[in-house]
């Protein structure tokens, strides 16, 4: 044999022979192997050391991988066998909104119509995507109750620094810059992250004893250095902030903004919109809300919509019906700018536009019901074995708390979750928020039945009961999954970031 | 009724009552009834697939700029390169697609380990030795490198040389509000960076783009030795196909290296989603934005994959965290290594090669015509611009009758930018070929071109 590379052929890891390790493609490569195919050109093939001057050649051949296709289909399949999805199970993992993602959503993706369409050629050329970029537009201000938005924020927080943003331009174009920008201390850490990277102060204010602001502490933290708030509502407790009109209030008052982080929009879907609550700027996560699926960390997308006094400072150039059945791209008047190098992440874009058009006004509005429903049965359901830390009503998720396993049997959050992956369910959002103890966060979402919950409420219940009999073995679960409990710190420690750092 | 829920009316109600409840309105009782929704969202209500399937069909067919009924001539970091269906079926798989952020390892060691061989890749063709698990796109990993260098000098002057891609230094210019940022854009002359024209000192990044948005590929050890001179960053915005032949970043003396991996098996997409290529030197590792994958073992002493060195994130950093960026374009990068996997070490460096050869053979035909001239003396890669004797877009829109999309015009890419990189710039048109162009499409776009010169 011509090399000691690893077979690709031998199904050794999950699910076939269970625990073995996959190969990396470079163990994999044996040199003169190939898998690529190229288009027959009739292009000159002229030398390319003819075309390029010497000093810029590389005088070494990057080395890649060397593997044939039906290696290559081989690992990518087994690499797909080691990993949890939406599509295998339940994946109740709170602030993340991992709903059932539409194939057909993916299927309009898929049209050369739409994504073979390069994002210079001009507007004449693209008027489907102008319409659609604008339908969207319009049905996200529908949504929100906003009156204009950006769609070219990539993600979430892409978005949140986009709204910061256009609050800097806001209170810059009233001669009134100002230098803090509040957070409650349960919000997401993209918050605090991306206000300083707006350039503001953050000032944490508590929450009080019912999980929500704490309004006489935000009152006192006003002033007219206060740029605004940023808010999850529900919070991520997945409690409704339900003073938020006196917050919105008190806000307005001292001459700031109320910022809506769109995190946990799939609560309230045709139940309350941010512009009615008093909210000036709101980003939305549509890989959350809208189902475009996460692809394993992206990509997202997040549109910030905001209220009539701030359209003229949305990021541009931005696709506009110019005339009736006529579409361009138009810079708003006092444009903060280009956030993204084309506009914004047009397939998911595409995609959440088809998930809207499906579920219609109707259709959004049971989501969030169901979503609702199916969070509050879990929480109501798991009371004697997981209890809420607040205990009661919640919106789309709710926190519970491992906090008397931890006292009764030395039962960590982790150990409940890392147990759950033994059971066949994703595990929830651990340690998040930080202001609850041993915090479960759980967030069904409305695409999962009540026998799955029941499942779920089942397998906690045996985890439970492992946790009485036998607590050493849920600090060592799991051990059914392709690789037992990975250790974190060993791989901070001692970094291998790339296979040629791992000596192998 | 069309919907993805599976609650049967009696279970409603059964769960409601479980809830000690009789209406769904029940559930949400406690929001204030003064900002409630009293008549539901001002939406139609919801279509079956086909039909909203005939919505987009309206769409898609009102997209004239679709392939393959015209063919793509147009670059600027976005390529028309081959994705074969081995990639697509590949990267098209549900458990790739529908999973979430790797945070439970042991059953994410799929995505982990596919981001592992990403990052060894990318660190490959970068020539440093860490690159992240990807950022949004080219742009974002631009004004990422900036954040690094100000935080690793403590300075905010930053020199970005009018050759980097103008809507990455429009996207800089945009952050540069919030961060402080002084983005000095250092002009070209004949499509080479004059880094002699700016004043350096107190620089905390030079910004340099290889080859630069005209396709030229500039001399980079000026930018080095005026970063090294004045002990800023030398950041070098990539092109990562020409990357499979071209000297990398490394081997230029970039501490940071930024790239748009589009070209790597995603479609042109009306721009996104794309890829967000990092890669740095080892010293500026606790500085990085982002996730990043390690390996590690398990209890059971087996390799394994998992997210690592999180202490810079902002989850835990919060308002002190390296960046921002949380969701980041995994599943770009997974496709990434897919299609550099299939591309292999000797694959990556044809269809570079065959870019470079599509791109001067069609330069060598038009700049036969009369009238249309190059628009720097300088040596070109895979992308060139052209000067016409008429306005680019007039050009261009003609072309675009004969079923050419014949590059992009230098003044829409400019539009509302601090500078001009050339000169008369709306009679400037940017061109690319990929290896997918053949030597009749080339004809083809020749001929489209003298007509709409004449």
């Amino acid at each position: 044999m011509s090399s000691n590379a690893l077979p690709g052929g031998r199904a050794a890891s999950a699910p076939i022979l269970g625990h073995e390790i996959e190969p990396t493609v470079f163990e994999m490569s044996v040199a003169g192997r190939s898998a690529y195919q190229l288009r027959t050109t009739g292009v000159p093939a002229t030398p390319l050391d003819e075309l390029v001057p010497a000093a810029h050649l590389n005088p070494e051949v990057v080395a890649l991988a060397e593997v044939s296709e039906r290696d290559l289909v081989a690992h990518y399949t087994r690499l797909t066998h080691r990993q949890f999805s939406v599509d295998l199970g339940a994946y109740p993992l709170g602030s993340c909104t991992m709903k059932y993602n539409p194939k057909f959503c993916d299927a309009v993706a898929a049209d050369p119509g739409l994504n073979s369409v390069h994002p210079g050629a001009p507007a004449e050329l693209t008027q489907g995507w102008l319409e659609l970029l604008v339908t969207l537009e319009e049905k996200l201000c529908a949504v929100t109750g906003m009156a204009a938005a950006t769609l070219q924020p990539s993600a979430g927080a892409a978005g949140e620094l986009t709204g910061l943003l256009l609050m800097r331009a806001f209170h810059n174009a009233n001669g009134d810059p100002r230098s803090r920008v509040l957070i409650p201390d349960s919000a997401h850490g993209t918050n605090p992250a991306s206000v300083t990277l707006g350039g503001y102060e953050v000032t944490t204010i508590p929450s009080n004893d019912r999980g929500l602001v704490d309004l006489a502490a935000l009152k006192a933290a006003l002033g007219p250095d206060v740029a605004g708030i940023m808010l999850t509502n529900p919070n991520t407790v997945g409690l409704f902030e339900e003073e938020i009109t006196e917050i919105a209030a008190a806000v307005h008052d001292a001459g700031g903004l109320l910022y809506y982080d769109g995190a946990n929009l799939n609560a309230i879907l045709g139940v309350v919109r941010p512009g009615d609550m008093g909210f000036d700027i709101v980003h939305m996560n549509l890989h959350k809300t809208f189902a475009t699926p996460h692809g394993g960390g992206g990509p997202g997308a997040g549109p910030v919509a905001v209220s009539a006094r701030l359209a003229q400072f949305l990021p541009g150039p931005k696709a506009t019906r110019v005339e009736k059945d006529w579409y361009d791209w138009v810079k708003p008047a006092k444009s903060i700018g280009r956030v993204h190098a084309w506009h914004g992440n047009a397939m998911v874009l595409a995609r959440a536009l088809a998930y809207i058009e499906v579920h219609g006004g109707d259709g959004l509005t049971r989501v969030a019901q169901r979503a609702v429903l199916n969070a509050n049965w879990l929480r109501s359901r798991l009371s004697a074995t997981l209890p809420a830390a607040y205990d009661r009503v919640c919106m789309h998720e709710c926190v519970l708390t491992a906090a008397p396993l931890k006292a009764k049997y030395g039962v960590r959050g982790l150990d409940v979750a890392k147990g759950l992956l033994e059971e066949g369910f994703h595990s929830p959002t651990v340690y998040f928020p930080l202001i609850v103890d041993e915090a479960l966060m759980f967030e069904p979402t409305e695409t999962e039945s009540l026998q799955t919950l029941e499942a779920l409420a089942e397998a906690i219940e045996r985890i439970e009961k492992r946790a009485s009999n036998d607590p050493e073995s849920l600090h060592r679960a799991p051990q059914t999954t392709p690789v037992s409990r990975v250790d974190e710190a060993r791989a901070a420690r001692h970094l291998i970031p790339t296979e040629d750092a791992a000596s192998r | 009724m069309a919907d993805y829920l599976p609650h049967t009316s009696d279970e409603v109600d059964e769960m409601l009552s479980f809830l000690g409840m009789d209406s769904l309105d029940q559930l949400f009782a406690h929001i204030p009834a003064a900002v409630r929704l009293s008549q539901g969202l001002d939406l139609p209500d919801g279509m079956s697939e086909p039909d909203v399937a005939e919505v987009f069909a309206r769409f898609s067919a009102a997209n004239q700029a679709k392939s393959p009924e015209m063919l793509c001539f147009a670059g600027a970091g976005a390529y028309d390169h081959e994705v074969p269906a081995v990639v697509k079926a590949l990267a098209g798989r549900s458990e790739f697609v529908t999973a979430y952020t790797p945070y439970q390892p042991e059953v994410a060691q799929g995505v982990l380990q596919a981001i592992f061989e990403y990052q060894t890749m990318v660190s490959r063709l970068s020539g440093l030795p860490i690159a992240n698990a990807s950022l949004y796109d080219g742009s974002a990993a631009l004004v990422e490198a900036l954040n690094m260098a100000s935080g690793a000098t403590g300075r905010q002057r930053m020199l970005v040389s009018a050759g980097v891609h103008p809507h990455w230094r429009a996207v800089a210019r945009t952050f540069a509000v919030g961060t402080g940022h002084e983005i000095v854009e250092v002009p070209l002359k004949d499509g080479v960076t004059d880094w002699g024209s700016v004043v350096a000192a107190g620089a905390a990044a030079v910004v340099g783009a290889y080859p630069n948005y005209l396709g030229v590929m500039e001399d980079m050890g000026g930018a080095k030795r005026l970063a090294v001179a004045n002990e800023a960053l030398f950041v070098l915005a990539c092109d990562p196909v020409a990357a499979g032949v071209l000297k990398t970043a490394g081997q230029w003396g970039a501490d940071v290296f930024v790239g748009e991996g589009q070209a790597f098996g995603t479609s042109v997409s009306f721009g996104g989603p794309y890829l967000g290529l990092f890669a740095c030197s080892l010293e500026l590792i606790r500085r990085l934005p982002g996730r990043i994958v390690g390996e590690t073992v398990d209890s059971n002493d087996r390799r394994a994959f998992v997210t690592t060195l999180r202490a810079r994130e902002q989850d835990i950093r919060r308002e002190k965290a390296t960046s921002n960026v949380c969701t980041n374009q995994t599943l770009m990068a997974v496709t990434a290594a897919i299609q550099l996997g299939w591309l292999g070490t000797y694959g990556l460096r044809e269809v570079a090669t065959r870019c470079a050869q599509g791109a001067h053979f069609l330069f060598d035909e038009v700049t036969k015509i009369k009238g249309v001239e190059p628009v720097s003396s300088q040596p070109f890669f895979r992308e060139f611009a052209i000067r016409v004797p008429k306005k680019a877009s007039k050009v261009l829109s003609r072309m675009a009758d004969r079923g050419i999309l014949g590059g992009l015009s230098d003044a829409a890419l400019n539009a509302g930018g601090a500078m001009d990189a050339v000169a008369n710039s709306e009679r400037v048109i940017l061109v690319s070929a990929t290896e997918r162009r053949t030597r009749s499409d080339i004809e083809q776009y020749v001929k489209a071109l003298r007509k709409a010169v004449d």
